[in-house]
């Protein structure tokens, strides 16, 4: 039907109105998705076309090699008996094998096998205790349980006796009644205070006590020395020690820098500066070879926590310069704000500016643990056996000698799961505390 | 200028000025670097007093309310609050400023906290006031700014009018002797003034001691028993309101008064 169809009773308005059409085709779903979206020129159809070829290219390169993928066999040469067998020795098949035979390897290092449900309740553990952290939907009395988690992992993990810990976790208890009653007296002492005497009492008075108490009443679990920990789980017990203990030391780093006091001030900058400054490799040697001429003589201070310590530092001053970015964000209407309301520098920093810097933060703050949670395979240098590690122990054996990319292809999937992961609830928490103050 | 206040009753049967000294300010100089931005400040303020500062933009009306808290800090003579004098000594600085309150031009709202959290923070970590009871007293203050309604509502849904009631609603949970305004309706859309002023009047009417950089002269003559004007760092002139409006002394605040009038 057209307009000259119908009568033309009146010159300036249609008295039958015309049937609705189907739109052509060209306007339709799928080919108009096309057109609009991967050729809407000449140029942008080409880049199409050669996009397309790029992918299928990988794809059929690396696709028969996935899905021929051997599950179960007892080493390479039978891998490759078995691809003989079925698929012709021209094909191409992977040898995921390795994988299902080696996998505890893979995941718990050399730990002893009768104690795999130590690292395996431990991480149940940490998810558990992270969860009030991470999601504010749980009560919030359930945040003094996760304070407790790290300890009853940390037990788990090195176990012995459950004094360590236990009297290592009671320094915190020191710290806050040495903070409560010097508070009394004058805030500077009591921050400098705390930190002595806390100091000084996990360095000498902490471990010779649990001792004392254990050859009383000795309660603990087998021992495992940390040279035994590999694998994922070790890649997860320095990375998450790390982001852990760096957040809150890279927040003080960066309040020290913001400071007013010049001492303060300075003692940051330098600690920022020579620490980012100065590769990590480095400072992961100097972890394995130095730092014990530092501590106390005498002690022998396990290698796996010298690591924490050195991630810990490095992550720290790179989570400082990320909220020092977010403190400079804040407007300064909000210090005066809460000044006025005669909040103190404390009050002021805890309940107005870091609420608002570290929400500006947090892209930064989880790209930044996402690089050092990656990072933790540099501990293969100092000779831990982190997966990448592990690899070459793997291949150490004459059974899977000579296989490459299975492993490295396993690994890779096992961090990019948990570096997704991580990347995913900063965008969730983002979202969040957007909806929550428009 | 604005004659937003021109027809209201005012109820002066509290309005009265007493003998004793909420502030006193004593040949006070500021400077920021090299520039002098105050110059010899003279000023007693008795309790229960509604100044009204006034002067050109620049000319250091906003630094001499903002060494009264302490925002700024003074480097010569001596600022005496509520009988306590601001040393650097920060036990004196704290205690000032909680008996100071304060409303800023741009209200300085915290954003990631509800209106209700805004008006009991400072309460329950300054005052250690338990959460209920402070709780009950910012219901009150935010009802008697009326907008008891929106309580729960972060700064950011809120009017410009309403977030400045929020504000004076802030620093009255605290129960301050003194209150220090700087501009507080600048930032609002003119039919937004009307509601702030009517609730500074209300805080007048009810006695409080109060020092407000404003431009309203309507409100200046409506409440003000003072009226300051301010011009390169130092006060040319102060009278009361009448005085002021119909006989400025000096040429300066005849030129500003026309300015600003539109005479
Ligand atoms: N932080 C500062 N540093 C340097 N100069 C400043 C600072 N704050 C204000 N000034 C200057 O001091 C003078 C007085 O400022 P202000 O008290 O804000 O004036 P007013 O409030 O009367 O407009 C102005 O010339 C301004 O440029
Ligand atoms: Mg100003």
């Amino acid at each position: 039907m057209s307009d000259t169809d119908s009568q033309v009773t009146n010159a300036y308005f249609r008295e039958t109105m015309l049937a609705q059409q189907t739109p052509p085709v060209t306007e339709t779903g799928a080919i108009k998705w096309l057109r609009e979206n991967l050729f809407p020129t000449w140029l942008n159809g080409i880049m199409t076309i050669v996009a397309l070829y790029a992918i299928w290219f990988i794809l059929s390169h690396i696709g028969p090699w996935f899905l021929n993928g051997i599950w179960d066999a007892q080493s390479l040469s039978e891998c490759r008996e078995i691809r003989d067998a079925t698929l012709g020795p021209d094909a191409s098949a992977a040898c995921f094998a390795v994988i299902s035979d080696r996998w505890q390897q893979l995941v718990f290092g050399f730990y002893p096998q009768s104690a795999y449900w130590r690292p395996t309740l431990a991480f149940f553990l940490m998810l558990a205790g992270l969860a009030p952290v991470l999601f504010g939907a749980i009560p919030r009395r359930w945040l003094t349980a996760s304070m407790l988690t790290p300890f009853v992992i940390y037990f788990l993990l090195w176990g012995g006796s459950v004094w360590v810990p236990a009297f290592i976790a009671l320094g915190f208890v020191v710290g806050g009644l040495t903070a409560r009653v010097l508070g009394r007296l004058n805030q500077m002492v009591a921050l400098i205070g705390t930190v002595l005497i806390v100091g000084l009492y996990w360095a000498f008075i902490a471990v010779p006590l649990a001792n004392a108490v254990h050859s009383i009443l000795p309660i603990g679990i087998m021992a495992i020395p940390s040279s035994e920990f590999g694998g994922f789980m070790l890649s997860v017990v320095i990375g998450m020690a790390a982001i852990i203990l760096s957040l809150p030391l890279g927040i003080v780093l960066a309040l020290a820098r913001a400071s007013d006091l010049f001492l303060v001030n300075k003692l940051a900058i330098g600690f920022i500066e020579i620490i980012r400054g100065v590769p990590l490799i480095v400072w992961l040697f100097t972890a394995s070879l130095l730092l014990n001429y530092f501590l106390p003589p005498g002690t022998n201070f396990d290698l796996t926590l010298r690591v924490i310590i050195m991630v810990t530092l490095f992550s720290a001053a790179y989570i400082a310069e990320v909220v020092r970015g977010g403190l400079a964000a804040v407007p300064k209407g909000q210090y005066e704000g809460a000044d006025s309301l005669g909040l103190d520098y404390w009050q002021s920093m805890r309940l107005i500016v870091l609420p608002q810097a570290l929400k500006i933060s947090i892209p930064g703050i989880v790209n930044t643990f996402i690089g050092l949670f990656k990072d933790t395979t540099l501990v293969v240098f100092i000779g831990l056996l982190d997966p990448l590690g592990l690899t070459n122990s793997i291949r150490a054996s004459t059974d899977w000698n000579g296989i490459y990319w299975e492993l490295y292809v396993f690994i890779g999937l096992m961090f990019f799961i948990a570096c997704y992961a991580m990347g995913r609830y900063s965008m969730y928490l983002e979202r969040k505390l957007q909806r929550e103050n428009r | 200028m604005s004659d937003t206040v021109q027809d209201r009753q005012i109820n002066r049967s509290q309005m009265q000025v007493s003998d004793e000294i909420a502030i006193d300010i004593t040949n006070m100089n500021k400077w920021y670097g090299t520039f002098h931005v105050l110059r010899d400040i003279n000023l007693t303020v008795q309790r229960g007093e509604r100044i009204v500062i006034c002067g050109p933009s620049g000319s250091g009306k906003s630094t001499l309310i903002r060494c009264i808290n302490r925002l700024e800090e003074h480097q010569k003579g001596t600022i005496m609050v509520e009988g306590t004098e601001l040393s650097s000594d920060l036990k004196n600085i704290d205690k000032i400023r909680s008996e100071v309150g304060m409303c800023f031009q741009h209200f300085n709202l915290f954003p990631h906290l509800t209106i209700l959290e805004n008006c009991t923070l400072a309460p329950i970590w300054v005052r250690k006031t338990p959460k209920k009871e402070a709780e009950a007293t910012a219901m009150h203050f935010l009802e008697k700014v009326k907008i008891p309604d929106q309580a729960l509502k972060y700064p950011g849904q809120l009017s410009g009018g309403q977030q400045q009631r929020v504000a004076i609603a802030r620093s009255l949970c605290m129960k301050p002797r003194i209150m220090l305004f700087d501009e507080p309706t600048s930032a609002l859309d003119p039919e937004m003034i009307k509601e702030v002023l009517d609730t500074m009047i209300e805080l007048a009417e009810e006695g409080m001691t109060m020092l407000c950089v404003t431009h309203e002269m309507g409100f200046a003559q409506a409440v003000a028993n003072r009226v300051i004007f301010m011009d390169q760092g130092q006060i040319v002139e102060q009278n009361e309101p009448k005085e002021f409006f119909n006989n400025p002394q000096s040429d300066r605040t005849k030129l500003f008064l026309s300015q600003i009038l539109g005479h």
